[in-house]
């Protein structure tokens, strides 16, 4: 696990570059998917106590969907993907065509797009540190769940907690028109693959 | 008008009548209530991990289920309460995402049946029983202790409320 106490500014510049790339790619994915001009803000990374992690999306008992996958190869670790439940709404609505509405109740085939999506978006944001750090990644297929964001957040501040009472992620805000959708992601490298990454990339020896 | 105690991730807190303990958004994490009833004596515990043993980084003893619970009980002693009148209900423990064809961290996808199964061997230790429990599943659980009847509320998106 990454001992984020540990991260000197430097190796959190890496970190927010290869979220950088790792959200242009996933934007890029949504622009070919929406058949839409997506743009996005720059990501931003973030390091808090895992305390205060779900109130960034409203508070421990709101309703957030995450889609989650783990992945193998040079590197091992896991992605979780997390949005509000309105940011989930707009994005199937989009997908779908239709007016956007968030208090639609969702279909089975509402959420089947949306876990093709989560997937599309985690694997194009891991492509970042394969294309970057020129590493083995083979994602998961990937699981989605739709529940508080207390119990959801606790699965990547369980795999941070081993070593840390902080978590790090990364927040990007996608724009298609007038609608924005904020998406979190969080990379939870393995013990190793951290330093493996790190290495790859010429910023450790 | 009773009080509303927050207790958070991997924290822990006492109270006593008429107030309520509560934690929202339990996952894989186990939220351990003990109750004198007595006394109306109320302890509430939300744990991360098994043990506190197996991790370098174990400062925060409130994050693990052997040193958590031993803590909590001694705040419970110390304001009164009586040993032979506590009992225990848990919830949580559940597991939030299951992958298919994937071994490689299993180990952590299942950290919800680790933890209520340490939950319960440090509970057998100290000799305390577990009336009630809502624990497992694939969905998270909000749960609140009303120190006037030990009643355990667990309340869940989609798997209904209830009181245990």
């Amino acid at each position: 696990m990454v001992d984020i106490d540990g991260l000197n500014s430097f190796e959190i510049d890496v970190l927010r570059e290869i979220g950088n790339i790792g959200a242009g790619n996933a934007a890029t994915a949504l622009a070919k998917m929406l058949s839409k001009k997506v743009n996005m803000h720059v990501p931003e990374v973030r390091i808090m106590d895992f305390k205060n992690v779900p109130d960034v999306l409203g508070g421990a008992e709101q309703p957030v969907m995450g889609v989650y996958l783990n992945f193998e190869g040079d590197v091992e670790g896991s992605v979780l993907l997390v949005m509000d439940e309105a940011s989930a709404h707009i994005l199937i609505d989009m997908m779908m065509g239709r007016p956007i509405d968030t208090n639609r109740p969702l279909s089975d085939i509402d959420l089947s797009a949306v876990q093709e999506l989560g997937n599309i978006l985690t694997s194009s944001y891991l492509g970042a540190l394969s294309t970057l750090a020129k590493l083995d990644v083979r994602p998961s297929i990937p699981c989605l769940a739709i529940d508080m964001a207390g119990a959801i957040l606790s699965v990547p501040a369980v795999e941070f907690g081993m070593t840390s009472d902080k978590v790090l992620f990364i927040e990007t805000e996608f724009i298609e028109g007038a609608d924005n959708v904020r998406v979190y992601f969080f990379l939870v490298p393995d013990v190793d693959s951290y330093d493996t990454i790190l290495k790859a990339l010429g910023v450790i020896q | 008008m009773p009080q509303l105690i927050k207790v958070g991730m991997a924290d822990l807190n006492i109270a006593l009548y008429p107030d309520i303990l509560t934690t929202i958004g339990l996952g894989s994490c186990v939220g351990i209530a003990l109750y004198d009833k007595i006394n109306k004596i109320g302890g509430l515990a939300h744990i991360m991990l098994p043990s506190s043993k197996d991790i370098k980084n174990n400062s925060n003893k409130a994050k693990f289920a052997d040193t958590a619970i031993v803590i909590l009980l001694t705040m419970m002693l110390e304001n009164r309460a009586d040993k032979k009148n506590i009992v225990c209900k848990l919830a949580g423990g559940a597991q939030m995402f299951a992958l298919k064809n994937s071994s490689a961290n299993n180990d952590i996808l299942n950290i919800g049946v680790r933890n209520v199964a340490a939950v319960k061997k440090v509970l057998e230790e100290l000799k305390i029983p577990i009336i009630a429990e809502d624990t497992g599943g694939n969905f998270g659980r909000t749960i609140e202790l009303y120190t006037e009847d030990g009643g355990l509320m667990v309340k869940t998106i989609g798997h209904g409320t209830k009181i245990i």
